[in-house]
C-alpha cells in the first residue's frame, strides 16, 4: 500500500467556544491528489490553516503526523520548511514586483546574508517556470500585467521554488475561466507525476471528480467520509449528499416561466475602455430581456460580460458609450448610477466584499444603502424604524443566518453576505436585475437558496439577467442564454437548445471567425 | 431566553465601549483636580476651559467628517489664521461692519473649502497632498496680508463672539453672586434630555424593537445631568454662559443630527467604509468628498473668527498646529483610522480630553514642551487600545 505522507488525528479547534473542527481525521497518501469538499463554513479552510501553522501549535488539540513524525508548527514558515505550502484563495502576489521577484518572495536567494543574487534568482525562476509551462514568460514583467490564471500559476511556481512536497490549494479555480481552469488542473496532474502530493479545496465538483484520487467530505466540523477513486469516476451526487447531509435530487429549483413583454433592451451598444480609449470593450451588442424571464450571459472570463453589465448600469463602467437603450418601450438615457437605480435597474456585482458590502457595518445599514434616498428617508432624514422593519423582513425572506440585523456583515459567511447584497437590491424594488456571478464562492445549500430567490423574482414579473462562469448553473436556471465572446454576442440559445457543448461551440466558432 | 440575555449583553458591551473615553475624560479631570489642589474646578477655570477649547471643538467636528472618509485635512490651522486675519483687516483697516465681515469671511471659508474640494473630488489629487499644499499656501498668504504683523485690537462687537457672554441676570444667593440664566439653562436642558430619552424608548417599544435594560438609560441620564449641571453652576458662579458655548452646542447638535439621521451623513460613512460599494449603490462619491472638504473650510473660517475674537487680534502664527489637535481629537474619540466609523460626540470628547490635559498641565506649571510629550503619548495610547480592542473582537 502507498504510505501516508500526512495524518491529521483528532484535530479539534474552537473559536471562543464554537467548535469549528471537532475530532477531524484526515489521511493523505503520498503522491495523490486529495480533495476536500464541504459547504462554506464546514471547516475546510480552518483545517488547512491548522496544518500550515496559520493557527499555531497549542491553539488546537490533536496531532499532525507528517512523514511519520509529529509536527508542531508555530507559523507558516515552520510548515514551509518541511515542504508544506498553502496557496490561499486570495493570491499573495505583490502586483508591482516582477515575476522573478514574486517567485522568490520571502525565499530570496541570498548567498551573502541579506543581499540578493539576482542572476541566480533569474536562473532558478526560469527553471521553476519551465516546469509549469511558463518558461517563455518575460521574468521582469510585473505581475499585475498578467491575468488571474497566470497569477495562479505564479503562485504554484512560488511553491515549487520552496521545494514543496505537499501543496495545498484553496479554491484554485474559483476566479478562473474554463480554459484557465483546465490548464491548472492539467498542471496538477503533471505535478502529481513528479511526486508532489496535493490537497485541493474546491466547490467545483466536476473538477474534483476529474483530478482527485480521493475525496474527504467535511460537514459542520466533522469528517463525514473519504471516498476513494477506484476504477469508476466519483459521482458528483454522492459528494453533494455527503456535503449537505441530504440528497439534492435537483440542484436547481423547478420553475414554470411566465414570460411577458420585453422590459429592457439595448441595440448596437458600444463601450470603450476608460483607461485606453482606443480599445473597444463591447462591440455592437444587442440584447433584451422580458418580464418574468431569466436571461443568462455565458462566456469565458474576460469576455466582457461584467463590463457590459456595468455599462448598462448607469455607465458604471466605460467611456464613449453609444447605442440605444429602451425600457418598457421608451428610450432611456442613464447619466449616473443613481439615475439607473431611479429607473428601477439593479446590478449585483461579482465581488461582494469589494463592491457590494460595507463590511464593518451591520445588516440593516447595508441593506438600506441603495434605497436611502427613496424608501428610507423623508426629506433626507432617515426613517430608522422603517429601516429596521425592512431589514427584519428581508432577514426572514432571505433566510439569512445572523444573530440580529445589527450583526456586522464582515462576520457573516459568504452565502449570507451574498443574501444581504441581494436583499439590498431587492429593497430598491427594481424591474430589471443584473446579477453578476451571484453564487461565486458559496456553498451548494446557499446556492440553491439563491436560485430560489432568482425564481421568485422572475415569478414576480421582474426581468433578470444572470452572468455566470458556471455553465451548468446557467443551463439550470435560465430561460434563454446569450453567449458573449470578446465583447460581442457570439450567439443566442433558447431553452430547448441548451447544452454546454452548444455554448462552447458558439464561443469557439466566434474565436475562430474571420476578423 | 438565552437570546434576550445575549442581546442585552451586547447592548451593555457596545455602550461600555462608547462610554470608555468618557470615563477616561472623567478620570483625567479628577487626576488634575487632585494635582492642582482643586484649581481646575474653579469657576473661572471652567469658563476658560470652554473658551480655550471652543475652536478645537469646532474644528474637530469638521475634521471628523474628513476622518470618516479615511482622510484628514492638514490645512485647517492655516485656514483658521487666514480667515481670522482677513476678518481683522476688514474690520480694523477698512471699517467694514462686523456682521458683514463675518458673513464675508464665512463665505470665504466655504470658497477655500471648495477650492480644496475641487482638487480632491474633480481632479482626484489625494486629500493629504492637497491639504498639505494648502497648509503652506494659506500660512504664506496670512503672512502676506498681515505683513507679518499682528492686527488689532479688535472692537468689542467682534471680541464678543469669542470672549463674550449670553445675557446675564445676576442675583445674590447667600452672599455669592450667581448668574441665573446659566442655572435655568442647565435645568431646562436636563429636562429635555429626560424627555427625549423617554420618547425614544417608548417609540422603540411601540415598534417591538429591543431596548436596553432600564438601569442603563437611568445611569446614563444621571451622569449626563450631573456633569451638565456641574458645568452650568460653575459658569453661573463666574460670568454666566459664554457665547461660544452656545455656538458649540448648536454645531454639535446639527452635525450629530446630520451624521446620525440624514441621508447625507450615511453617505459619508459609506464612502469611508467602502468607496466602491458606495459608488455602486448610487452614491455620488465625488460629491460627498467635495462637500466634506467644503464644510471643513466653512468651520475653519468660523474657528478663525472665534479665535481672533478671543485674542482680540489676528496674528500670523494663529492656529498653528490646530489641524493636529483636531485630528488627534477625532482619533482619541474613537474614529477609525481606516475610515467609515466615528461619531461627532466622540470627536468632541476627544477634543475635551486634549483640552483638559492642556489646561491641567498648565495649571500645575508643566512646560509647553512636556505638554506636547504627554498629548502625543495619550494619542498613541488611545489609538493603540482602540485598535487592539477591535482586533480582539473580530
Amino acid at each position: 500500500m502507498a504510505e501516508f505522507i500526512l495524518e491529521m488525528r483528532h484535530i479539534t479547534k474552537d473559536f471562543s467556544g464554537v467548535k469549528a473542527l471537532d475530532d477531524v481525521n484526515l489521511t493523505i497518501k503520498k503522491g495523490e491528489i486529495h480533495a476536500l469538499c464541504g459547504e462554506n463554513g464546514a471547516g475546510k479552510s480552518t483545517l488547512m490553516n491548522v496544518l500550515s501553522g496559520v493557527y499555531p501549535y497549542g491553539t488546537y488539540t490533536g496531532d499532525i503526523v507528517y512523514h511519520g513524525e509529529v509536527c508542531n508548527f508555530n507559523n507558516i514558515r515552520s510548515s514551509e520548511k518541511k515542504g508544506i505550502v498553502i496557496i490561499h484563495q486570495e493570491l499573495a502576489l505583490i502586483p508591482y514586483l516582477s515575476i522573478a521577484e514574486n517567485v522568490f518572495l520571502g525565499n530570496e536567494i541570498t548567498p551573502i546574508k541579506g543581499i540578493i543574487d539576482w542572476d541566480e534568482t533569474e536562473r532558478r525562476a526560469r527553471d521553476v517556470l519551465s516546469k509549469i509551462g511558463m518558461g517563455n514568460e518575460d521574468l521582469s514583467q510585473m505581475v499585475n500585467t498578467l491575468g488571474v490564471g497566470k497569477q495562479q500559476l505564479i503562485e504554484i511556481a512560488k511553491a515549487l521554488a520552496k521545494e514543496v512536497e505537499l501543496l495545498i490549494l484553496d479554491e484554485p479555480t474559483a476566479a478562473l475561466n474554463d480554459e484557465e481552469s483546465n490548464i491548472l488542473l492539467e498542471l496538477m496532474l503533471k505535478l502529481k507525476e513528479q511526486g508532489i502530493t496535493c490537497i485541493m479545496i474546491s466547490h467545483k465538483l466536476n473538477e474534483v471528480s476529474r483530478v482527485a484520487d480521493s475525496i474527504t467530505v467535511i460537514r459542520d466540523g466533522h469528517t463525514i467520509e473519504t471516498i476513494e477513486k477506484t476504477d469508476k469516476e466519483i459521482e458528483e451526487d454522492r459528494i453533494i449528499k455527503g456535503m449537505v447531509g441530504r440528497e439534492l435530487t435537483n440542484r436547481y429549483p423547478e420553475r414554470n416561466s411566465k414570460i411577458g413583454d420585453i422590459v429592457f433592451g439595448v441595440k448596437d451598444w458600444n463601450v470603450y475602455n476608460p483607461s485606453n480609449l482606443k480599445r473597444k470593450v463591447i462591440n455592437e451588442v444587442s440584447l433584451n430581456v422580458r418580464s418574468g424571464e431569466v436571461v443568462g450571459l455565458a462566456g469565458l472570463m474576460g469576455a466582457g460580460r461584467t463590463e457590459l453589465a456595468m455599462s448598462l448600469f448607469g455607465k458604471a463602467y466605460g467611456e464613449n458609450i453609444s447605442g440605444e437603450m429602451k425600457k418598457n418601450g421608451k428610450p432611456l438615457s442613464l447619466k449616473s448610477i443613481k439615475d439607473a437605480i431611479d429607473h428601477k435597474i439593479a446590478y449585483v456585482s461579482e465581488d461582494r466584499k469589494r463592491y457590494g458590502l460595507v463590511l464593518p457595518n451591520d445588516l440593516k445599514w447595508n441593506m438600506s444603502l441603495s434605497s436611502l434616498g427613496s424608501r428610507f428617508s423623508k426629506r433626507n432624514v432617515i426613517d430608522e424604524n422603517e429601516e429596521i422593519h425592512a431589514a427584519e423582513d428581508y432577514r426572514k425572506i432571505m433566510n439569512i443566518k445572523a444573530n440580529s440585523i445589527e450583526q456586522i456583515v464582515g462576520s457573516l459567511s459568504g452565502g449570507n453576505q451574498q443574501k444581504v447584497v441581494l436583499a439590498k437590491w431587492m429593497l430598491s424594488e427594481p424591474d430589471v436585475l443584473i446579477l453578476d456571478e451571484p453564487t461565486r464562492g458559496i456553498d451548494v445549500g446557499a446556492k440553491y437558496e439563491i436560485y430560489t430567490v432568482i425564481n421568485s423574482l422572475a415569478d414576480a414579473g421582474k426581468a433578470v439577467i444572470v452572468i455566470s462562469s458556471e455553465m451548468p448553473e446557467l443551463l439550470g436556471i435560465c430561460d434563454r442564454i446569450y453567449v458573449i465572446n470578446e465583447g460581442e454576442i457570439a450567439g443566442e440559445l433558447k431553452k430547448e437548445e441548451f447544452s454546454q457543448e452548444r455554448i462552447m461551440k458558439l464561443i469557439m466558432n466566434h474565436i475562430g471567425r474571420e476578423k | 431566553m438565552s437570546n434576550t440575555s445575549l442581546e442585552q449583553k451586547k447592548f451593555a458591551m457596545s455602550n461600555l465601549k462608547q462610554y470608555g473615553m468618557m470615563v477616561a475624560l472623567f478620570l483625567i479631570y479628577v487626576i488634575f483636580l487632585v494635582l492642582s489642589d482643586g484649581k481646575n474646578a474653579a469657576p473661572m477655570n471652567i469658563n476658560n476651559l470652554v473658551m480655550q477649547n471652543s475652536y478645537v471643538v469646532i474644528l474637530s467636528i469638521g475634521m471628523l467628517l474628513c476622518c470618516l472618509t479615511a482622510n484628514v485635512d492638514l490645512s485647517v490651522g492655516s485656514v483658521v489664521a487666514f480667515c481670522g486675519a482677513a476678518a481683522a483687516i476688514m474690520v480694523v483697516d477698512y471699517h467694514i461692519s462686523i456682521p458683514l465681515t463675518f458673513a464675508v469671511v464665512l463665505i470665504m471659508g466655504v470658497l477655500v473649502g471648495m477650492w480644496q474640494g475641487f482638487f480632491i473630488a474633480v481632479l482626484k489629487v489625494p486629500p493629504f497632498i492637497v491639504t498639505l499644499a494648502n497648509m503652506l499656501v494659506f500660512r504664506g498668504l496670512t503672512m502676506v496680508i498681515l505683513n507679518g504683523q499682528t492686527k488689532g485690537p479688535l472692537p468689542q462687537g467682534f471680541t464678543q463672539v469669542g470672549a463674550g457672554y449670553m445675557p446675564q441676570i445676576f442675583t445674590q444667593v447667600g452672599g455669592t453672586k450667581v448668574e441665573l440664566l446659566a442655572i435655568v439653562a442647565g435645568v431646562f436642558v436636563s429636562v429635555v434630555f429626560i424627555l427625549l430619552e423617554m420618547r425614544s424608548r417608548k417609540n422603540k417599544i411601540k415598534h417591538n424593537f429591543a431596548v436596553p435594560p432600564i438601569w442603563q438609560p437611568i445611569i446614563k441620564l444621571a451622569v449626563i445631568i450631573a456633569v451638565l449641571n456641574f458645568i452650568t453652576i460653575k459658569l453661573a458662579l463666574y460670568m454666566g454662559l459664554p457665547l461660544v458655548l452656545l455656538i458649540m452646542l448648536i454645531l454639535i447638535l446639527i452635525y450629530s443630527f446630520i451624521t446620525n439621521n440624514t441621508v447625507a451623513g450615511r453617505q459619508v460613512y459609506a464612502v469611508g467604509g467602502n468607496m466602491n460599494a458606495a459608488r455602486l449603490s448610487g452614491i455620488n462619491t465625488d460629491k460627498v468628498m467635495f462637500w466634506v472638504y467644503t464644510n471643513m473650510g466653512f468651520l475653519s473660517a468660523l474657528a478663525g473668527i472665534v479665535l481672533a475674537a478671543r485674542n482680540a487680534s489676528a496674528t500670523p502664527k494663529a492656529g498653528d498646529s490646530f489641524e493636529l489637535d483636531a485630528i488627534a481629537a477625532c482619533y482619541i474619540g474613537g474614529a477609525a483610522v481606516q475610515g467609515g466609523s466615528g461619531t461627532i460626540s466622540g470627536a468632541v470628547i476627544g477634543a475635551l480630553v486634549m483640552g483638559i490635559l492642556n489646561n491641567g498641565m498648565s495649571l500645575i506649571g508643566w512646560s509647553v514642551d512636556i505638554q506636547r510629550v504627554v498629548k502625543g503619548l495619550v494619542l498613541l495610547a488611545a489609538v493603540t487600545v482602540d485598535l487592539y480592542n477591535k482586533r480582539k473582537n473580530s
